[in-house]
């Protein structure tokens, strides 16, 4: 296991980056960013088996897709600590001739992104295909997906969850962020999700619930027991319950902060609250 | 006039049918996909071959074409199969995002294209699959003609990095191009030359257009007939040499004229060597219940229409 205090140390070095590109540009979506902080770096850092040197294909390596990708700026950051491009590269967030556009695509080469994802509900299908051929190619290594709750109200989730239960597909881990907002107030007053371990287990998956989804230790075990139940006939589910805006007091617990950019004042401050710990980029 | 010969009626899809079988046993990466059609798309042979690598999906081509995506991911070139207005319209948001946006290896296999579908009506019909297929960026878009040309389309598109859109029929028609002939993707075929009207066609339409420069030879009127199979690249080369030579055209497809193959012709004929120009093709509208024969006559998808075009279309010339 790699030192857990140099995980929480890119956690705060990854929020910082969060905050900062989001503010270069005016732009972006830092709530859900600063919520799967600890997710994607216990991934990138301590999880999966993977490679820098990126090769498109991912055979013989752990692969993750993010679904939900408007939290690009969390995604980059990580990225780029794990050194799949250079981290002055975030400078060019949603900037004009980027690799780093506002949502992730393969369509300008950044390495680490092996799929476009923005309009949501997608991604699980995705890492359905992406698991099916790891099969296919005798392949041993692992599939994760990311998404949020609510993109659970697109219809195509529920085509896939039906299809990865009925098909066995096992290698697949697809973990939701529950932190209860999107974009127009909390998932209860949008279109409320009901019981989601219940749904999931009613479409014939294993559900690991991680109640403590911003602390890292309580997200390596669930990640680590999600794995323990991959490979016997069923996909697997982590319900991540996180804190929307984690990390910035200011933003924390509120849908207000889905899509908007922190301004001067307010970047100061979400700077004070983590501290520099890797060096900015 | 080259004339050439119905070696005898097949369906289109049975083509691909045939392609997707022979390649089953030719390319191990080749996987199939299908949204609960496997009948209807002909692609049984490849499925009781191959079961570890077909996937039955169910009705859920929104998830089809997401999975077919994300199975290029290791080197696997999947051909997904359902009927053409569930390729397209139904799944354009998958094929745009998952697709073609990130350049993935998919062939889309699309049957029972524009009217001929028949009985079942508009619901089931497409007509504008072409133009939401072209439009998108990368996007090849293949039409075939008969039997023949969609086996060797079927195969050539497996040996192509890239998005493809096959697009083929329901109904039998008549098979007359050679038996495992060439297929080059974005070239177009001169099927017969002549110096009066060129007719451009593609589909099953290409025959229809056969039997039109037949009927225009016997009144001493000279149609070259340009087999596009590839609308898209376009073989613009191929139709500005013609037009440069008979100075006006006539397109034939089985499609709206907004956004199909006639829409691409005049865009480059506008660019490159502005030419009167006459679309056989629907006038945008739904398609309805009916026979195919009957169909064709209503929309005017037929020689009989594309001979009264050219005709039309010659007396345009300055």
């Amino acid at each position: 296991m790699a030192d857990i205090q140099h995980l929480k140390d890119l956690v705060s070095q990854v929020r910082r980056d969060i905050v900062r590109q989001v503010h270069a540009v005016n732009s972006g979506h830092p709530g859900g960013s600063l919520g799967c902080t600890e997710f994607i770096v216990a991934l990138y850092n301590e999880i999966m088996d993977h490679d820098p040197s990126f090769q498109m294909d991912g055979k013989n390596q752990d692969l993750f897709f993010l679904s939900n990708g408007h939290i690009s700026p969390v995604f980059y950051s990580v990225l780029a600590h794990a050194g799949y491009f250079p981290k002055e590269e975030l400078n060019t967030f949603r900037k004009l001739n980027s690799r780093l556009q506002g949502h992730p695509t393969t369509h300008e080469g950044l390495p680490g992104v092996r799929i476009a994802s923005g309009s949501l509900g997608q991604g699980m299908s995705v890492g359905i295909g992406a698991a099916l051929t790891k099969k296919l190619n005798g392949d041993d290594k692992t599939v994760f997906t990311l998404h949020g709750d609510g993109e659970l109200q697109e219809g195509q989730i529920w085509e896939a969850a039906m299809y990865a239960s009925a098909n066995h597909v096992d290698n697949l881990i697809a973990t939701i962020d529950v932190n209860g907002q999107q974009i127009d107030g909390s998932t209860d007053t949008v279109l409320t999700l009901g019981d989601l371990r219940k749904k999931f287990e009613a479409f014939g998956w294993n559900v690991v619930t991680v109640s403590k989804g911003n602390d890292m230790e309580s997200v390596i075990a669930g990640i680590k027991e999600a794995i323990s139940l991959s490979r016997k006939r069923t996909p697997i589910c982590i319900l991540l319950h996180t804190v929307m805006g984690h990390g910035v007091d200011f933003m924390m617990g509120s849908h207000e902060w889905h899509g908007i950019a922190p301004n001067d004042e307010q970047l100061a401050e979400a700077l004070k609250q983590n501290p520099e710990t890797l060096g900015d980029y | 006039m080259k004339t050439y010969t119905n070696t005898g009626n097949k369906d289109t899809r049975s083509g691909f049918g045939a392609g997707l079988e022979e390649l089953g046993n030719s390319n191990e990466n080749v996987v199939a996909l299908c949204a609960d059609l496997t009948g209807s798309l002909k692609m049984n042979a490849f499925a009781d071959a191959h079961p570890d690598r077909f996937f039955q999906v169910g009705i859920a081509e929104a998830n089809m074409m997401s999975i077919a995506a994300g199975m290029t991911i290791g080197g696997k070139i999947p051909f997904t199969g359902t009927f053409a207005n569930f390729s397209t319209g139904r799944v354009y948001d998958q094929i745009r995002q998952s697709i073609a946006y990130s350049d993935k290896n998919v062939k889309i296999c699309a049957s029972h294209s524009g009217l001929t579908l028949g009985e079942d009506g508009a619901t089931h019909q497409i007509l504008e699959d072409i133009g939401l297929m072209k439009m998108l960026p990368g996007m090849t878009v293949i039409n075939t003609c008969d039997f023949n040309q969609t086996k060797a389309a079927t195969l050539a598109i497996a040996d192509h990095h890239g998005p493809v859109y096959l697009r083929f029929g329901r109904p039998k028609v008549a098979n007359f191009t050679p038996e495992n002939g060439e297929f080059k993707i974005g070239k177009a075929v001169i099927l017969t030359e002549g110096t009066d009207v060129t007719i451009v066609a593609t589909g099953h339409l290409v025959w229809e257009a056969l039997e039109a420069a037949k009927a225009l030879n016997e009144k001493g009127i000279s149609a070259e007939v340009i087999n596009i199979h590839t609308i898209k690249p376009l073989d613009e080369e191929a139709i500005i040499n013609s037009v440069k030579k008979t100075g006006c055209i006539v397109t034939a497809e089985e499609h709206n004229y907004m956004g199909g193959l006639g829409e691409s012709v005049a865009r480059t004929l506008a660019q490159h060597t502005p030419t009167p120009q006459e679309f056989v093709a629907t006038q945008d509208t739904f398609g309805e219940s009916g026979t195919p024969e009957q169909l064709l006559e209503k929309y005017g998808l037929n020689a009989e229409n594309i001979t009264l075009k050219a005709e039309a279309v010659i007396k345009r010339k300055k």
